[in-house]
């Protein structure tokens, strides 16, 4: 690893001021920045660590809107009552993920900043645009089991990683970042991108913004909520592919939907035609089956996850019948 | 032994300088002046190296030395002798000439003063190559497979019998590449005690081997090398031979003039320390209407390197698991442009009996009769390979214990005909075998005027509890509590021993222990006169005889009753797993593994052996795989988040059952071994539990959820 400097950020603006920098990275939790020096794909000059930053809490307002800060941890999260009470989907979906070390680690606006997991964006000698532009996309031909079946270029088919992104995505939440020019808001979906020409450019973030905290606005999804990963072990996986689902059931009729999928593509991936096919039609298995089918339409798979083409819809529907209580 | 140590247990005598870290493991020795070193991989699969720039990396701070094929000192033992020929095939050769012979192999050690530096100035050596084609996929060449030297085709009775019966059938079966994994990393330190004198810390199974490995490599003497393994965090193989980062470290001791530690990251343990190769079989399997083996013949080829024949007769277990009259095994290897593999837990046996147990269990199906019936129909009563009587064999009452626990009884024999809150439920057994062996080995046993008694030998301890076996057994021979017992091993200047593999341990160090304490009992003994008493006051005796100590060195080897017996260790695992059918989820509910593995001498700590073995076949079943992307030969899941073992969400409760009856001839401790049998057989018996679970039957490991995906119909039918 190459020596850099590390400094510590005891307020938000003295942050700000030196994320400007190129060649400066923020560390939080650093589970995934540290891996990632190890392995060369990264070399920054400067560490800022804002870990001292107040923005670790967990509120809800009076319009019951909830208000997560950034430096809060995955753990600390997925185990709030405030959380499991409003939104269980998303301590379920943080619960998923990773391992129970490396959540106490790990930070909500860092798992957002996490890199996909794709095996030539590690591998420094191997083609990769993503890690550097130009230089050829390695899954594309290679060993493309865990990769993207939605959204893709041909520059990039990694997939984005996180599961609690997944939910963040489904709960229509929004993320508060901090700039130089102030404070401004971005739609969750509208925070991750997908490959097209950039593949280096995982996230709308400008540079030298700081993510600060991210709201999920009042719902009626946690009495049916469910999150589903289907993975190659139990824990300390990453999804082949995963579903965030949550439902308003009013009598036996959904009167609202919420769907996000992960491992499927470059960003979580939100199903809104799905959704919408929802609404109005009974809670049931027969209705589940449907919009996956709806849900599947433009999938694109590759040599080795033709299977996701089939395992995406069997989450899908299997994560509805979960949030429906028909399992 | 006491009914309290047979009851319980001794716990492990290391267990709590394990958990507490005051154990020390290879890597964790500090001689003063000690310096780190880091290897550099090759970036390419085949070829030569044009170029190799260590000028940046020289220059980088903290650097003592950058060694390459161009600077290294000549090693004395990779010398050709005058007037002969190099040998075609051998061990691969550290910085011997400027070929590349595998992705990731090491084309240079970097030397600084502090890892981080090492680490990074090993970034900064840049080598040009010339770059050949290259083979790394099994698949494409098992045309160009060969013989190994000894093995090769074996025929009893008529060849190919199996297609005369009346009921047969042919499959194919494919294990990929498994990588050993321990969670200690390899790791040596190396510390020059003068120009012809070496002390090294290492990771290895065995301290004595390592010692004449070593010798051997730097032409030095025997004697004037000190290896030390005191503690050991699994190699389950990985550590039986000299491998080149342990070379790179002593030769970067010598060039730096200052002790060199060298530890294996992650990502080079998956192509530094062998592996369990890829390899493809063949069954053609056929019986009588009523369960009656005719014939089997078993092929199999497996990858091996372009330098070394590895061969690990994986068709083995055909010719002595079952009575089957007529069996034909041919067995071939394969070399790729990758490095060599090496045994790994069960080697040969363990993928051999994927195929042999999976078919077996497809026969049973064939015929519509019990997988636990069709094999005690053909249960082999004496070796059908060798004709030799079994030293001991308990595999029918295995069966019966093993499926009492699992409740096979509720077992339907109709594949997915269970199921249980939206799961399929299914049930799968499989067998494992293993020789049962004995080998040369000393110990010493000192009594001290104190009362403490040391027991000494060579051995090492790669996880088992060697240490534990050994001092329940020299505490029941000299009847004094296990606290009093000191047991010295992993320093390669204490009585011999060969190294731990192949489930030999117990039964070969475990007689030396035992032959020591007998020896030093009777010594006291006849010190005490008339026949002496058969609970000597040690203590008093020393004192009444103004003795500091009194100590024995016993040596014992194998018996002619190897020669006699066919001894084998076996195991029957059961599995019941629940498979999710719309995704292809694969959970294992319960496990129970059923050893016939002798007297068991440490309850406790065989039971641990068991579970972990268990816990390996699991993996091997349902998640280990190696991958290469072929288009450049480079691993692309070379890391823990990549590689996946199984982690504790993914175990059940696992019942480990003993058999628990001495075999009479092996050693007189009646023991026979456990540490393969743990594991072989158990990736069938998940194979077929998602069998019977779900009438898919999964040919080629591991059993991911996208080779069972989309069976929702079958819950629905």
């Amino acid at each position: 690893m190459k020596a850099f400097q590390y400094t510590r950020a005891t307020t938000q603006q003295s942050a700000i001021d030196a994320i400007a920098k190129p060649g400066t990275k923020i560390i939080a939790g650093g589970t995934n920045l540290i891996d990632l020096m190890k392995r060369g794909v990264i070399a920054p000059d400067k560490l800022v660590d804002i870990n001292q930053l107040p923005l670790n809490s967990i509120s809800v307002n009076k319009l019951g809107h909830l208000h997560i800060g950034a430096l809060a941890l995955n753990s600390a999260v997925a185990e709030a009552n405030l959380v499991k009470d409003l939104q269980p989907l998303l301590a379920m979906a943080l619960n998923a993920g990773a391992s129970p070390q490396l959540r106490n680690m790990a930070t909500v606006g860092g798992n957002m900043m996490q890199r996909t997991r794709c095996a030539y964006f590690y591998d420094t000698t191997m083609p990769c645009n993503k890690r550097e532009p130009g230089s050829g996309c390695g899954a594309i031909g290679g060993y493309s089991r865990m990769h993207a079946i939605f959204g893709a270029s041909d520059k990039c088919i990694a997939v984005h990683p996180s599961d609690m992104c997944v939910a963040l995505a489904a709960l229509d939440a929004t993320v508060t970042v901090s700039g130089r020019k102030g404070q401004r808001l971005i739609p969750f979906t509208e925070f991750h991108r997908l490959p097209g020409e950039h593949p280096e450019m995982d996230n709308t973030l400008a540079p030298g913004e700081l993510i600060t905290g991210i709201s999920i606005p009042h719902n009626n999804f946690a009495k049916n909520s469910y999150y589903l990963k289907i993975r190659d072990r139990q824990s300390y996986a990453f999804a082949l592919t995963s579903v965030a689902a949550a439902l308003e059931i009013s009598n036996g009729t959904i009167k609202q939907a919420r769907l996000a999928m992960g491992g499927v593509a470059h960003k979580p991936w939100r199903l809104f035609d799905a959704e919408k096919a929802l609404v109005g039609k009974p809670a049931t298995e027969e209705s589940f089956k449907q919009v996956a089918e709806i849900a599947m339409q433009g999938a694109k798979a590759y040599e080795y996850n033709k299977f996701k083409l089939k395992l995406a819809p069997a989450t899908l529907v299997e994560a509805l019948k979960h949030a429906a209580g028909l399992v | 032994m006491t009914n309290d140590t047979m009851t319980k247990g001794m716990s492990r005598i290391d267990g709590r300088l394990k958990v507490t870290g005051a154990a020390r493991y290879s890597a964790e020795f500090t001689p003063a002046g000690m310096v780190y070193a880091v290897l550099v991989g090759s970036t390419i699969t085949k070829g030569t190296i044009r170029s190799i720039d260590t000028k940046a990396a020289e220059k980088a701070p903290g650097v003592l030395a950058v060694i390459t094929h161009i600077n290294s000192p000549k090693i004395a033992g990779y010398q050709v002798e005058p007037g002969k020929q190099e040998p075609a095939k051998g061990t691969y050769k550290l910085f011997y000439n400027n070929k590349i012979l595998f992705n990731g192999q090491p084309i240079a050690v970097v030397i600084a003063n502090t890892f981080e530096r090492a680490q990074y100035a090993a970034s900064l050596v840049k080598a040009q190559y010339n770059a050949e084609t290259y083979q790394t996929k099994l698949a494409d060449n098992t045309a160009k497979a060969f013989a190994p030297e000894g093995d090769g085709k074996k025929t009893r009775g008529i060849a190919d019998a199996w297609k005369t019966a009346p009921v047969k059938l042919e499959q194919e079966y494919i294990i990929p590449s498994e990588s050993h994994s321990p969670m200690e990393l390899h790791a040596i330190i190396a510390k020059w005690d003068a120009p012809d004198k070496l002390t090294v810390w290492t990771k290895t199974q065995g301290v004595q081997d390592t010692q004449d490995g070593i010798a051997n490599i730097f032409k030095l003497p025997k004697a004037n090398i000190q290896v030390n393994s005191k503690f050991v965090g699994g190699a389950f193989g990985s550590a039986l031979q000299v491998w080149p980062h342990e070379v790179a470290a002593i030769l970067a001791a010598q060039v730096v003039k200052r002790p060199v530690k060298l530890v294996l990251g992650r990502a080079d343990m998956f192509t530094s320390v062998g592996y369990r190769p890829n390899t493809w079989q063949k069954i053609g399997i056929g019986a009588t209407t009523d369960g009656k083996l005719v014939g089997i013949t078993h092929e199999a080829a497996g990858q091996t390197s372009t330098y070394e024949d590895f061969n690990e007769d994986p068709v083995g277990v055909s010719r002595s698991t079952y009575a089957c009259p007529n069996v034909n095994t041919v067995y071939k290897i394969s070399p790729l442009d990758i490095g060599s593999p090496t045994w790994m837990r069960g080697p040969g046996e363990a993928t051999g009996a994927f195929a042999l147990e999976s078919a077996l269990d497809e026969l049973a199906y064939a015929l519509n009769i019990d997988p636990i019936e069709l094999r005690i129909i053909n249960n082999a009563e004496t070796d059908p390979d060798s004709g030799k009587p079994f030293s001991s064999k308990y595999l029918k009452e295995a069966y019966k214990l093993g499926a009492d626990s699992i409740g096979w009884s509720d077992r339907k024999a109709k594949p997915a005909s269970l199921s249980k809150n939206g799961w399929l439920v299914g049930y799968g057994m499989g067998v494992g075998m293993f020789g049962a062996y004995r080998d040369k080995a000393s110990a010493k046993a000192i009594m001290m005027a104190n009362g403490t008694l040391i027991i000494q030998t060579a051995v090492s301890d790669i996880g088992p509890g060697t240490g534990t076996a050994m001092v329940t057994i020299a505490s029941d021979i000299m009847g004094i509590p296990a606290d009093r017992i000191r047991f010295d091993m992993g320093d390669s200047s204490l009585p011999q021993a060969p190294s731990q593999g192949g489930s030999s341990t117990t039964a070969t160090v475990g007689s030396a222990v035992y032959q020591a304490c007998t020896d030093l009992k009777e010594s006291f003994q006849k010190l005490i006169g008339n026949g002496g008493t058969d609970k000597p006051d040690y203590v008093e005796v020393l004192k009444k005889n103004d003795l500091p100590k009194l100590e024995v060195t016993a040596a014992v080897s194998g018996g002619p009753e190897m020669e006699k017996y066919a001894m084998y260790s076996w195991s029957v695992h059961f599995i019941k797993v629940l498979v999710h059918p719309a995704t292809g989820v694969v959970k294992v509910d319960k496990a129970v593994c059923v050893a016939d593995s002798g007297h068991i001498v440490s309850p406790k700590t065989a039971r641990s052996q068991i579970v972990g073995g268990a816990i390996g076949g699991i993996g091997m079943a349902l998640m280990e795989e190696v991958i290469i992307d072929h288009r450049y030969g480079r691993l692309v899941n070379n890391s823990f988040a990549d590689y996946h073992l199984p982690v504790n969400a993914d175990i059940p409760q696992i019942e480990a059952l003993f058999v628990n009856k001495p075999d009479p001839y092996l050693n007189p401790m009646g023991a026979k071994g456990m540490g393969e049998i743990a594991l072989i057989g158990m990736a069938a018996a998940v194979a077929n539990a998602v069998f019977n679970a779900t009438g898919k039957r999964i040919r080629e490991l591991p059993i991911t959820p996208d080779k069972l995906v989309g069976m929702e119909d079958l819950l629905e039918s």
